[in-house]
């Protein structure tokens, strides 16, 4: 590298043959990714692929094993962040990094907070701050507790804390639409086509392929922490992605089930199902549905339009809810969790991490722990049988396992799902509840639960799928209900499951509550 | 490849050791105090140090269920201190029962199982108490820390209870049973019981469906919920089998001492504790095993011991204990992070 480089007119920074190594794996090798100036310049890559490891070594956060950066002619080295932002680098993470026992205001400061001599000046924090969040059309009260704000009102703190630096270039956004609602979405692409405008380059990661075809300028593609391709996005379709994703051409199946749904027996029935909200209306507002057998009922919605609430009701966790549900005609008294996963119900929650795994136990145990109870040989746990159901269900679910004794984070994000719903499967349920079941898996993951919903719905299982991505909910539901505000505000069969009608559908609600 | 094979190799060997690092530490006590203390290799040394261990050993496992579901119970030394009277009382002044006006007398296998029944009450309270009042553990146990020992106190208002042989009328003789030897041979009773509960609290954890059930509400309480798994109940039981071994490890040291002192028992929870954490329990939940703590309870054991045979004083020998226990969870965390890159790095294998 003796010879000067310059990067191109059109490139802000220019990242040359740049490889990480963690101890034993290469997550980046020999990437070079050009970051355009006042474009939105877009990483696609399934889980694992190191958009984000790029990504974190221009901002700092960790360092390349090899390879070089540059910006205009000089060459560049980032021991930290601090030295990223003195480039006018930042960067949004994936998980929200915000301190939900400061306010607005100081959560937007932390870190660069102005003085007064030896002070710290609020009355300009608040200003700046107000300023800011009004541009973001957000106009939160800077005094306002940020964990007390909903998660896509923090991801706009995220986002101010950001702009107030005035001599931000590039701003490197890593999954930020992943809890926001449809509206907060719009707001935050309307903020990017502002910046961009301005000058300033965004590097935007998202696993949403209709959102990049919407707001991305320029597409860099990688796998398996190599570079595949390029290509402005006006050259391309979301077809041609899929295939430089995943290597080869591979669409979510189209569902084509020949079934009279009239002829076929309810096996849930939710009549009048009410949850209050804290401080006043409700979270689930009198939502009646049926559940035939072996159906797969889709449940779409923006964020908050009480779809989880709905499942914490059916499995015991609020017994505050009002309303009646019968299980196979019976009338349920709903009491435990517990009890209602021996009457037939099991959940796959939302939040893999955080409500689906036991991070300590291994991939054997974290599949059989809710079935664990029945099996026994007297008082002792049978492992011989244990193993056997564990190894069937690897088997029936293609969970990708070289050893069942290995820690269950040696398994990639989509084999841990498939784990959790393993462990569901196991109970032997009639009813199985799927919160977000493909959140956060690639796309070869998640054809993969695709056709595990389809395999157990033939076998009989009744599923209630809940999914805020549209395609996904087009290409697996029988029957979509649509959620609004908490207020049931469509249901749709077969080819009436449209993208747009589903859309429409999920703002009913808001609309509703204006006029009244 | 060769590279990463051969360093994946030298992981693996390396986590060997470090699994078996509190038993490798606990020989090489054994070698050091062997050389610098020239009575220690005896077995009425050894013996005594064992008679020793079992009193923290027991505590410790009971304390290792409670950490492993990221609790922690302080009220373990009030509990065995309170037990110790409540046993002691009724072998000196039997039950009065005032509506009566008699006083009953109990012998001593029955005053012994209500004994140890009332310390897992004790410990049920502490577990009700967090549960279905969603108190921190250190705080619920903190107070009735106070509150055991307060009645310990109460109860014979501060004196001890020193009549413990009991009257061939009364038949109530034979409480010096815990604190003696196993008929005939030389080993201490305390010994043999604290392997009992050991090996059961061991099957109970690793092969029982309750078992895991603890270790997985410790990695992931809102997971095992989600799962159908009753927490409150589990976490209940695990309160009252800690109370349980404290009300045991009373008795035991009651009768070795042969009086009941109010005083029985203070800061031995913090000795359940280092056994616990220098056998691989994760103060963070999840992770323990039982064997691991008792390993853990000798070396508590060898280092007190040997120290006072080397002619250690007392107040170094704190400095030593806290050095201990601090290096064994930097070792930990150690562990942990080799532990987790070798998860990571699986997973990029299997790729």
């Amino acid at each position: 590298m003796a010879e000067k480089y310059k990067c191109r007119e059109d490139v802000f920074l220019h990242a040359e043959k740049i490889s990480k190594i963690y101890p034993g794996t290469k997550a980046l090798d020999e990437v070079s990714f050009d970051l355009l100036k006042g474009k939105v310049n877009v990483l696609i890559g399934e889980n694992g692929a190191g958009k984000s490891t790029l990504m974190k070594m221009i901002a700092g956060i960790e360092q390349p094993s090899e390879g070089t950066m540059y910006i205009g002619e000089e060459e560049v080295y980032f021991k930290n962040t601090t030295e990223a932002r003195k480039h006018g680098i930042g960067i949004i993470h994936q998980e929200l990094s915000l301190f939900p026992n400061l306010n607005v205001y100081q959560n937007i400061f932390m870190g660069s907070e102005k003085t007064k001599g030896a002070l710290l000046d609020n009355k300009q924090h608040i200003e700046a701050a107000k300023k800011v969040l009004e541009r973001l059309e957000h106009p939160i009260d800077p005094n306002t507790q940020v964990g007390e704000l909903r998660v896509g009102q923090q991801q706009m703190i995220e986002i101010a804390r950001n702009l107030v630096a005035d001599d931000l270039k590039v701003l490197i956004m890593d999954e930020p639409t992943s809890s926001l609602s449809q509206q907060e979405v719009n707001v935050l692409f309307k903020i990017m086509r502002e910046l961009t405008s301005q000058g300033i380059s965004i590097v935007y990661i998202s696993h949403r392929l209709e959102e990049i075809m919407q707001i991305g300028d320029h597409v860099t593609i990688l796998r398996d922490g190599k570079y595949v391709a390029d290509a402005d996005v006006k050259d391309i379709d979301v077809p041609w992605i899929v295939h430089q994703m995943t290597g080869d051409a591979k669409a979510y199946p189209k569902r084509d089930r020949e079934v009279d749904w009239n002829k076929v027996e309810n096996v849930l029935e939710v009549k009048d199902l009410c949850l209050p909200k804290a401080g006043g209306g409700y979270l689930v507002d009198h939502v009646n549905f049926e559940l035939k057998k072996g159906e797969v009922l889709g449940i779409y919605g923006l964020m908050g339009a009480g779809r989880s609430e709905i499942f914490e009701c059916i499995m015991g966790l609020h017994p505050e809810h009002t309303g009646e549900i019968y299980l196979e005609g019976e009338k349920l008294d709903i009491s435990t969790i517990s009890k209602q996963i021996d009457k037939g119900f099991a959940l796959i929650p939302e939040d893999r991490q955080a409500q689906g795994l036991v991070q300590t136990l291994d991939i054997e145990k974290n599949c059989s722990l809710s079935a664990m109870k029945t099996y026994k040989k007297g008082p002792l746990l049978d492992s011989k049988l244990e193993g056997e159901k564990v190894d069937q269900q690897i088997k029936d679910i293609h969970i990708k396992v070289a050893d069942k004794k290995l820690p269950i984070l040696s398994l990639s994000g989509g084999n841990q799902q498939k784990v959790v719903i393993g462990k569901g499967i196991l109970t032997e349920p009639k009813i199985l509840l799927m919160d977000e079941p493909s959140r956060g898996i690639d796309i070869g993951a998640k054809t993969e639960v695709f056709e595990i919903i389809n395999k157990y719905a033939e076998e009989g299982l009744s599923i209630i799928v809940i999914s805020s991505e549209l395609q996904e909910i087009v290409a697996i539901a029988d029957r979509v209900i649509v959620l609004s505000n908490g207020i049931k505000t469509g249901e749709f069969y077969g080819d009436e499951i449209q993208e747009d009608t589903l859309v429409l559908a999920s703002y009913k609600g808001h609309h509703t509550e204006k006029e009244s | 490849m060769a590279g990463t094979k051969k360093s994946g190799n030298n992981n693996q060997l390396l986590m060997t050791l470090l699994k078996g690092r509190t038993f490798i530490v606990l020989i090489i006590l054994f070698i050091f105090f062997s050389i610098t203390a020239n009575n220690f290799l005896t077995a009425g040394a050894l013996l005594s140090i064992a008679k020793h261990v079992a009193l923290y050993g027991i505590l410790a496992v009971g304390m290792t269920y409670v950490i492993i579901t990221g609790g922690i119970d302080l009220s373990v030394g009030s509990v065995a201190g309170l037990a110790g009277m409540i046993a002691g009382g009724f072998i000196e002044q039997g039950l009065t029962l005032k509506m009566f006006g008699v006083t009953v007398y109990f012998s001593v296998p029955l005053l012994v199982l209500i004994t140890v029944l009332l310390g897992g009450l004790m410990g049920m309270l502490n577990g009700l108490i967090i549960t279905k009042f969603n108190v921190a553990p250190f705080i619920a146990t903190l107070g009735t820390m106070y509150i055991w020992r307060g009645l310990a106190n109460i109860r014979s208002n501060g004196a001890t209870f020193s009549q413990l042989a009991g009257h061939e009328g009364l038949g109530n003789t034979g409480f010096n049973f815990f604190g003696s030897n196993l008929g005939g041979t030389s080993i201490p009773v305390g010994v043999v019981i604290m392997a009992i509960i050991a090996i059961f609290a061991g099957i109970v954890l690793k092969k029982t469906p309750f078992g895991w059930h603890v270790l997985s509400i410790g990695g992931n309480e809102k997971a095992s919920k989600l799962s159908g798994i009753k927490v409150d109940r589990v976490k209940i039981w695990v309160y009252a089998f800690s109370g349980f071994c404290a009300a045991v490890v009373g008795i035991i040291a009651t009768s070795q001492l042969v009086a009941a002192h109010p005083a029985t028992g203070e800061s031995w929870e913090m000795n359940a504790i280092a056994s616990s954490v220098l056998g691989g329990t994760s103060m963070a939940g999840g992770v323990g095993n039982i064997g691991g703590t008792i390993v853990g309870a000798f070396v508590i054991g060898v280092i007190n011991d040997g120290m006072t045979m080397c002619g250690v004083t007392e107040f170094w020998q704190q400095i030593i204990r806290g050095l201990v226990i601090i290096v064994a969870v930097i070792i930990d965390q150690f562990q942990r992070n080799l532990q987790a890159k070798m998860a990571l790095q699986a997973r990029n294998e299997n790729k």
